[in-house]
This record gives structure tokens, sequence and C-alpha cells, in this order.
């Protein structure tokens, strides 16, 4: 085989690394080829992805053993040496990702991208962490992927203006940082008890442990258990969610909002590694069965609750954090793939909508529109905005819309345009046919409710369907009520312009969805054998364990 | 020496939780960096406490591995303290800004109500 293509799993990794590091050395003058290199590098990866996705399916049968690429970075065999590795989960998350990331980086270059703030470099390592998370192969570099994921993401959150945002921020931060120390203490007391990190031979190894060192063993699980749900954003480690989310700029929310979905994936991908123990597996699923459907329930009541539209959008996040977290804690096989359906879903719409709150906030006249949507803190001092703290750090306010010069191509009929895609984002988010949002959560409860008797979670089942179609019913009032607000009442409304390059992306995001509900057929045939792949951990631990290392051409032959 | 490593470790974190839950800003990176000590601790102790034993194997005398510590909980450390290190330095970064910009450390960027 081509020694190039099977470097193929290093490069989502790699080319951001390089991105990030030479945006760095460009200055801010040369805003072209700052441009052209971070959109590169997103389109890089991005046919990478898809390369890997589509090499990991039956189309090709012999590119990979089994269909899972191993690539063994240091060239040492698997269980000493670090493995990344490519099965069909890993391919369609690394898919989502790119494509959120590019849409959203070409919504951000409308306007966001003001020289004096590293924003292209800090999206690029956000990339490397969300692309390594996808692909290691052992809990120790997921940890150190994480890291670099919320590193980056503590600098684009804290982008923008405003005592709100840095004080959501903080709380951003203070809470990841708690977070990452648990998942530390947790792959610390795992290494501890199995004496190895490679998720492969680690889950091999558990079951031949002693009864104390199980014990102690689940106890590290748990651990890592808590600081993926506190990524996921399951309640009550959400706290820092919904106020992060909407006073981060548009462009920011958009792309964390995949940083909850490597939550889910963490635990999607350790989780179904681990139950191959029965008894672990059904303790497991009922706590987090019972921690999703408080997700969903506190997401509910966010939702109906809040009267912004970015605290709304970020409540939906939690929602849909809900719905897969309590879907996977029942642990029935059957829905593992409506629920990979469900997760590319609501991960396009919600980057389209945080987008879209970007553009329907100026409609807002100037006058009424303060710098941050948050009511100014009471005792926040006017003179504070004048402080040279923010020279200082950095922190930049971003012109005000209308007033400044426009950039790029304004699109005519704005209005028709923003209310259309709200109307599209609301249905995604609430479930409605046509759209994936519906085809999704019809599958999920379907498969839930056939298979639930015999699985003997039943009552489960059947709380879930209550709680997501209660769900489904109270994001259209919440929804309903906002886009009233913004599009039919209040005379004292402006007419934004629109750019292209602002436009483009929020209609592409929900043309894919469009798209994913056309092509719902094939699409949820290549979720099934995701599933199934998932389902049986036995051909991820015998592939990544019986892996050769890979030398590289320019080497002789061992 | 077992007794007094685990006591240092739960003095850490006891301390360190405390300072977290904190209203001021400083208490809280305070509470965190003593609970990255502890976990950093941690993280070394699991690789068995022993003294005067070399993580890296000699030349002469490679079969029995009981005479060696073990070094992936060393290697472990390092780059937890690297990313600690890091992470805590961004986390001043915003604490100073907050300050700046609100005039008080109160982590809520205002005053609590009296």
């Amino acid at each position: 085989m081509n020694a190039l293509v099977q470097h193929l799993p290093a490069v989502p990794i790699v080319v951001p690394l390089v991105a990030g590091a030479l945006l760095l050395l460009l200055t801010e003058g040369q805003r072209t080829a700052r441009v052209t290199l971070a959109l590169s590098s997103l389109v890089i990866q991005l046919v990478v992805a898809i390369v890997l996705l589509y090499s990991t399916t039956d189309a090709v049968p012999d590119f990979w053993t089994e269909g899972i690429g191993v690539y063994s970075i240091g060239g040492w065999p698997a269980p000493f040496g670090i493995v990344l590795v490519v099965d069909r989960l890993s391919g369609m998350m690394l898919t989502l990702s790119a494509t959120v990331a590019l849409a959203v980086l070409i919504y951000s270059l409308a306007s966001w991208d003001r020289p004096g703030h590293p924003f292209y470099s800090l999206y690029q390592f956000l990339m490397v962490g969300l692309n390594g998370a996808f692909l290691t192969g052992d809990l120790f570099n997921l940890f150190v992927f994480f890291e670099v994921l919320l590193a980056a993401s503590y600098g684009l959150m804290l982008r923008g203006v405003g005592a709100q945002r840095v004080a959501k921020g903080l709380h951003y931060i203070a809470a990841n940082l708690a977070a990452s120390l648990l998942f530390l203490l947790g792959v610390a007391v795992i290494y501890g008890t199995v004496g190895t990190l490679n998720m492969a031979e680690l889950f091999g190894k558990v079951a031949e442990l002693p009864g104390a060192e199980r014990t102690l063993f689940d106890a590290g699980a748990a651990l890592l258990g808590i600081a993926f749900l506190v990524k996921a954003g399951a309640w009550p480690l959400n706290f820092w969610l919904p106020g992060t989310y909407s006073v981060a700029i548009a462009p920011v929310a958009a792309v964390s909002a995949m940083l909850t979905k490597v939550g889910i994936y963490a635990v999607l991908r350790v989780g179904t590694l681990m139950s191959q123990d029965q008894a672990a597996a059904s303790m497991l699923g009922s706590i987090l069965f019972f921690l999703g459907l408080a997700t969903l329930v506190s997401g509910m009541i966010g939702m109906l609750a809040t009267q912004r539209l970015t605290r709304l959008v970020a409540y939906s996040v939690i929602v849909s954090s809900g719905v897969l977290l309590a879907s996977l804690g029942l642990g029935i096989e059957a829905v593992t793939a409506p629920v990979l359906f469900y997760l590319s879903a609501s991960a396009l719409t919600t980057g389209a909508f945080f987008m879209l709150t970007g553009m329907t906030d100026r409609t807002r006249l100037p006058s009424s529109a303060p710098a941050s949507d948050e009511p100014p803190a009471p005792s926040m001092p006017a003179a504070a905005i004048a402080s040279p703290s923010y020279v200082s750090f950095g922190v930049l306010e971003p012109d005000t819309y209308g007033t400044g010069e426009e950039v790029g191509v304004s699109i005519p009929a704005a209005m028709a345009f923003l209310g259309l895609m709200f109307v599209c984002c609301v249905l995604l988010v609430a479930g409605m046919p046509p759209l994936p949002g519906f085809i999704a959560k019809f599958t999920l409860l379907a498969s839930a409710l056939a298979a639930a008797p015999a699985a003997g979670a039943a009552g489960q089942a059947w709380a879930l369907t209550i709680a997501v179609l209660a769900t489904g019913f109270a994001a259209v009032i919440a929804l309903t009520r906002i886009g009233i607000r913004l599009f039919w009442a209040g005379t004292a409304r402006r007419t934004p312009r629109l750019r292209v390059l602002e436009a483009a992306p929020v209609a592409f995001l929900v043309m894919l969805c469009l798209l994913l509900s056309a092509f719902s057929g094939p699409v949820m045939t290549f979720f099934e054998a995701t599933a199934l792949s998932l389902h049986d951990p036995q051909t991820y631990i015998r592939t990544v364990l019986s892996s050769a290392p890979h030398v590289s051409s320019g080497e002789p032959e061992p | 020496m077992e007794i007094i490593y685990a006591l240092a470790i739960g003095v850490l974190t006891g301390a360190g939780v405390w300072l977290l839950l904190r209203p001021r800003t400083f208490q809280v990176i305070m509470g965190l960096a003593l609970l990255s000590y502890a976990t950093n601790i941690f993280i070394l102790g699991t690789g068995r406490l022993a003294v005067y034993r070399p993580p890296i194997i000699g030349a002469d005398d490679a079969t029995n591995p009981a005479l060696y510590a073990d070094p992936v909980p060393q290697a472990l450390v390092l780059t937890a303290i690297v990313i600690g290190f890091a992470t805590t330095a961004l986390f001043l970064v915003v604490l100073l800004a907050l300050r700046g910009l609100t005039g008080t450390d109160h982590v809520d960027g205002r005053e609590p109500d009296a």
C-alpha cells in the first residue's frame, strides 16, 4: 500500500498544529495570507476526514484491517507505544467537527477577525484538540488533547469585551480545570490498578482484575466519567454552560457546541469498551440514564425560562446532551445508531443556530443595543469600559455593526433569509418533520420502545419518550415566543446587512441537515454499521493490539 | 511513608476543595493550585512508593522488574505539571483581567448584595 496513505491518521492533528503555529508568525497586516492558511488547513482536515471516514466503511474493505486503522506515532507497537485509531466512530466525528468548524471559520471571516487577537491560531489549536481527542487510542492522550482543546477554548471564550464575558469565562475555566484534575486522578487510579492506559489493552485486562483492585478501578472509571460528563454538560455539572455559551461571540459559541459532543464521544467510546462487563454496564447505564433525564428536564426548564435567544440555544445544547446521555443509559444496543444520527443532526443544528444568533442580534437598533446582551451588572462602573486593561489584555470589542465599513457583498432580503433560517433551526431543535431532528428522535424512541421490554427497561424507555416529546413541545413554545418578538413584534427593529460570507455557512449547515434528512436511509445504514462495530469491542481490541508499527519508507525494514 | 504520603494528599485536597469553593478569585486559584499538587503527588504514588530504585533499566541487570521503579507515572506527572502550570498561568491572566474590568475580586465580577 502507498506509504503516504498510511500516515493519513496523523494529518488531522499535524496540519492544524503547523497551521496554528505559522499563523502566529504572520503579522496582522497579512490578512490574505492568514485567511488562506487558516482556510486551507480546515479544507485539508475536512478532505482527510472524509477520506478516513470512507476508508473505514465497507466500500474499501482492504484498506485497513477490519475497517480499523491504527497508526503508531513513535513506531512502537500498540500496548507500549502511542497509537491513533481510526474507526467508523472516529471518522464520523472527525468529519462532523471539520464540517462545522469550516462553516464557522468562513462565518467568522466576515467580521470577527479583528487584528490584535490570535483568533485563527487558537481556532487551529482547538481543531488539534478536537481531532486528537477523536483519534487517540489511549486515555492519557485523551487527557492531553482535552487540555489542548480547552486551553484554546479558554482563549476563544474570552474573545470580545465585557466584564460579563470575562466573569463567565472565569467560571468556565475554573469548572473545567477542576474537571481536568478529576480526569487526571481517574487516569492515575486506572493506571495504578491495571498498569496500562492503552484503551484496547485496558479493557482486555479489566475482566481479570481481582475483587479489591476491581473496586478501585471502578472508582477511577467513575472519576473519568465525571470529567466526561462535565464536558458533555450533564446536570448538575453544567451550571457554567448556559452562561458561558450565551456570552461568547457567535462563532465561538457555534464551534463550542462541538465541545459537548466530545464529552458524549468519550462516554460512548470508553463506555462501550467497558460494557463487556454486564453488571458494571447496567449500573453505569442506570446512573447515566437518570443523569441524562435530569439534564433533559433542566434544559427544558431553562429553555422555557429564558428570554434571550443565545441563552436559549445554549439550553438546547444541554437538552441534546440530555437526550444523548439518557438514550445511551438505556443500555439498549439498538438505540446507538439513532443516537449517532441525533448527535450529527444536533451538532449541525446548534452550529447553525449559534451563528444565526450572531446575525439576529443585529436587528436591534444600535441605541437599544448594549455591547453585551446581558443586563449590565449593577455595580459595574461605567468608567471600567474605558479601563486600560482592555488594551493590556487584548480584549477589544469588534465594531458595532452597520456603522463601520462593510466587508464583502451583502445579500438581498436579509430579514426573509433570517426568518427562514430561524424557522428551519426551530424545526430542527424541536424535532419536527421533515428535518433530521424528527427522524433522529423518531427512530430513537421507536427503537427504544421496541427493544425496552426485552431489556427490562420499559419504564425507562417510556420516561424518556415522555421527556423527549415534552422537551420538543417546550422548545416550540420557547422558540416561537422569541421568534415572534424578533421578527413580528416591535417596530424598533432595523434590517441588518448580511454578508454572503455570514449567510452562506448558516445556509450550508441547514442544507446539510436537509440532505441528512433526504438521505437518511444510507446514513442510517452507516450509523448501524458504526453501532455494530462499537458493540463488538473485541474487534477493536484485537486490531489495535495486533497492529504492526508502521515504518516509514525512508528507514530500513527491520 | 505511605501514611504520611496519603495524609499529605488528603490535606492538600481538602484545603484545595475548600479554597475552590470560596468567593474570591485569589482563593480559587490557590485552591486549584493545591488540588493540582495533590493530583500530581497522587499520580506519582500510583507507581508504588519506593526508594533507591532507578526508573531506567540498566545494562547489567535487566531481568528483574521489581528492582526498578515504574517510569510511566513519572512521565505522566511531568506532563500533568506542565499542563497544570500553563492553565494556572492562563487563569491568573483572566483573574487579573476580571479584577481590572470590574474592580472587585469576587468570582461573579460583582459584590454580593449586602
